[in-house]
């Protein structure tokens, strides 16, 4: 008997504590497999965040920081630019990356730091128990939008692919989903190409992936992907926002 | 090697690149500016990297990720940009991770001024952050011994796993004096042990986390942390006693650029016939509380002397335990007191303690 | 013939793998892990054809998919 899908050796054996249905550990499996595939994790350093995947430390076969809340970003820059050599990853939720890290994520993107960010955006603060995030959805419940999230008052989703894609500076940024498996297949494509992208040395690269989030949603898992599909991904769109191969520093050269 | 004119903010970025530090990341703020500035020139020089980071709160956190993964690293910032730098101490601390940070004081609260202070004091010894951890701290009186200090600083960090601040008043980092710098750069590279994030290649992954889910782990490793600390204050408590040797009328106890005024204030006086001490801690963490205590026993009076309003006094009333009568002189928002002031706070000191000089 | 292991353990009762397998062989046990979770299992194994969505769809790496011989590659993954 042939094994045509095994447990990637990019995860550690440990069990996650992610609730049942909650696509974190998908994501965690295609980072991993990733990883391992493209004979990369003897030399990557990831960076877990604070947040739901704050325990990713345990779950990537792989060397591991654990960042303070938003600050992932800044501590990639400080490993990456010091050992050049290393793969640098950064896993983040939307609270962590959009909220309190908002600048060091667009300062690092501007920068054009050589590493790669998995951005997890399930719309709420997961491990805080489900808090409105800077992209909770206009009229989503949580606990402090209770009445649904009052556009008037907190402001319009964040759609943080498309606010990197505006930078100047050379980046892969992509936003994908894992709610059905053809889109994780799809999913997976994007991540490796972000993982080659800085083994080449040749730009920033950002991965934004929908996640559900069952328990905070107040929803089965099943419905979760159905409330991702219907509403979460008419106003997070996928697909590639923006390519190296895309800049156009035109204007500094003379030529606009 | 020769001596040369040096502005302090420049020797200390010199000195981290003699101590075998080249990576450096930071943002500038008034009156530390030009550490950055020179490294910025100097680092590519030395095959370094140098960032300017968003803001303090990234920098310390970028230093976070150098020494995480191995790296000699530097970030310098003055007083407000400290506080912002707090929690990431406090995780850096938490991890065992060595790093040095140089916080050129200016007058606080708030924006405060530009001008030089001492006013961080309670922070940088006692409440630079969450939690129970300990940073070593080394207050330099001049150009010349901030450059020592840099360079001791990263032995102490790397000696200990232990993030070490060396703090200067606006004066340290501006001024410019003569300094000499060691040849070669002192020491090996740092060492990754069996802790920095390498890549798990050829051997067993590494974390590097400060997040304690278990109680008894966290109880466990808090106390590590303070075990480390002890060992730090039976070995590394530095100190100059001036003019402490037999009893004396006074003792002056002052720190940094504010303890070079008083010697010139003790000097007149001493022409008077007035017998004045003067204590200047240079570990400001481990506080040399045992050797302030001999000075004071031999003492009338002691009398701390800061550019703030009253902060390292207390650790004065620590080392005397009410054994002696403590005054305080101290200005702040930037005001440095003239050796005439000083001189005129002595004789008040003076006074009470009774102590006449020769008749004048 | 293709079949699929699941460890039963690291199962959490989500049934993504029965929404995934395109012929509906992947059920929830009536029986309870460790865990208390209705685990994942295989109810007709003979009409598995290692298309591996189950394994994809699996958030918690629980299925791991074999086959005889040639496969029929679906996709690249």
């Amino acid at each position: 008997m042939k094994k045509i899908f095994s447990y990637t050796e990019g995860l550690t054996r440990r069990p996650t504590h992610y609730c049942p249905g909650c696509t974190h550990g998908v994501i965690h499996r295609l980072v991993g497999e990733v990883v391992e595939e493209l004979g990369l994790r003897g030399r990557t350093v990831g960076i877990a965040p604070v947040g739901c995947s704050v325990l990713a430390y345990e779950y990537f076969n792989c060397d591991m920081f654990e960042a303070s809340h938003g600050r992932a970003p800044a501590v990639a820059t400080g490993a990456k630019r010091t050992r050049p050599n290393l793969i640098v990853f950064t896993y983040q939720g939307d609270g962590d990356l959009a909220s309190i890290g908002m600048a060091e994520i667009v300062h690092a993107a501007n920068r054009g730091e050589k590493f790669t960010t998995i951005f997890v955006n399930n719309a709420i603060y997961g491990m805080t128990g489900g808090q409105m995030a800077p992209t909770t959805m206009p009229g989503q419940h949580s606990t402090t939008s209770p009445g649904g999230r009052n556009c008037d008052e907190a402001g319009y989703p964040i759609r943080v692919a498309e606010l990197l894609s505006t930078l100047t500076t050379p980046a892969y940024i992509e936003r994908v989903a894992v709610h059905t498996p053809a889109h994780t297949i799809r999913a997976k494509e994007a991540i490796r190409k972000a993982f080659e992208l800085q083994a080449e040395g040749r730009c920033y690269t950002f991965i934004e992936v929908l996640s559900t989030c069952p328990t905070n949603w107040g929803l089965s898992p099943r419905e979760s992907e159905k409330w991702l599909e219907n509403v979460m991904m008419p106003y997070y769109t996928l697909g590639v926002k923006k390519r190296p191969e895309d800049f156009d520093g035109g204007i500094f050269h003379g030529k606009h | 090697m020769a001596k040369v004119l040096m502005k302090g903010n420049e020797a200390i970025g010199e000195a981290a690149i003699r101590a075998g530090c080249v990576h450096f990341f930071g943002y500038p703020i008034t009156p530390q500016s030009e550490v950055p500035e020179y490294l910025a020139k100097r680092l590519p020089e030395v095959g370094g990297r140098f960032v300017q980071a968003e803001s303090e709160v990234a920098a310390s956190n970028m230093i976070y990720g150098a020494a995480g993964v191995g790296m000699r690293v530097l970030t310098t910032s003055s007083s407000p940009g400290i506080s912002l730098m707090a929690e990431a101490l406090s995780y850096i601390a938490a991890c065992e991770l060595p790093v040095v940070l140089v916080n050129i004081m200016r007058a606080g609260p708030g924006l405060g001024g530009i001008l030089p202070s001492q006013g961080d004091y309670l922070q940088a010894t006692k409440g630079t952050a969450h939690g129970d951890f300990d940073l070593i701290v080394l207050a330099p009186d001049s150009v010349q011994e901030a450059v020592r200090l840099v360079i001791s600083a990263f032995e102490l960090a790397e000696k200990y796993r232990n993030p070490v601040m060396v703090i200067g008043d606006g004066m340290i980092g501006q001024m410019m004096e003569p300094v000499e710098f060691p040849d070669e750069v002192k020491g090996p590279p740092l060492d990754p042990g069996d802790w920095a994030l390498t890549g798990c290649a050829g051997r067993e992954k590494r974390i590097i986390n400060s997040l304690y889910l278990d109680p008894d782990f966290a109880d466990r490793h808090n106390r590590k942390l303070k075990a480390k600390f002890e060992r730090i204050r039976e070995a590394e408590q530095r100190w100059e006693a001036y003019n402490c040797d037999g009893p004396c009328d006074l003792l002056v106890v002052s720190f940094g650029m504010m303890s070079r005024i008083c010697k010139t204030a003790i000097e007149e006086l001493k022409a008077e016939g007035f017998k004045i001490g003067l204590f200047r801690p240079i570990t400001l963490k481990p506080y040399p509380y045992e050797a302030l205590r001999k000075a004071a026993d031999k003492a009338k009076r002691i009398i701390s002397i800061e550019m703030n309003m009253g902060q390292m006094i207390e650790d004065v009333k620590l080392a005397a335990l009410g054994t002696k009568p403590i005054d305080f002189f101290g200005m702040a928002g930037g005001l440095v007191p003239s050796p005439d002031d000083v001189v005129a706070a002595l004789r008040d000191s003076l006074k009470k303690a009774g102590a006449g000089g020769k008749a004048r | 013939m293709p079949k699929i292991q699941i460890m039963m353990e690291r199962c959490k009762g989500c049934e993504r793998c029965n929404d995934a397998c395109p012929q509906g062989i992947v059920k929830m046990s009536k029986d309870l892990n460790a865990k208390g979770y209705n685990y994942a299992s295989v109810v007709e194994p003979s009409r598995c054809i290692g298309c591996r969505l189950c394994a994809i769809s699996c958030p918690d790496v629980a299925i791991e998919v074999f086959i005889e011989g040639a496969q029929y590659e679906f996709f690249a993954y």
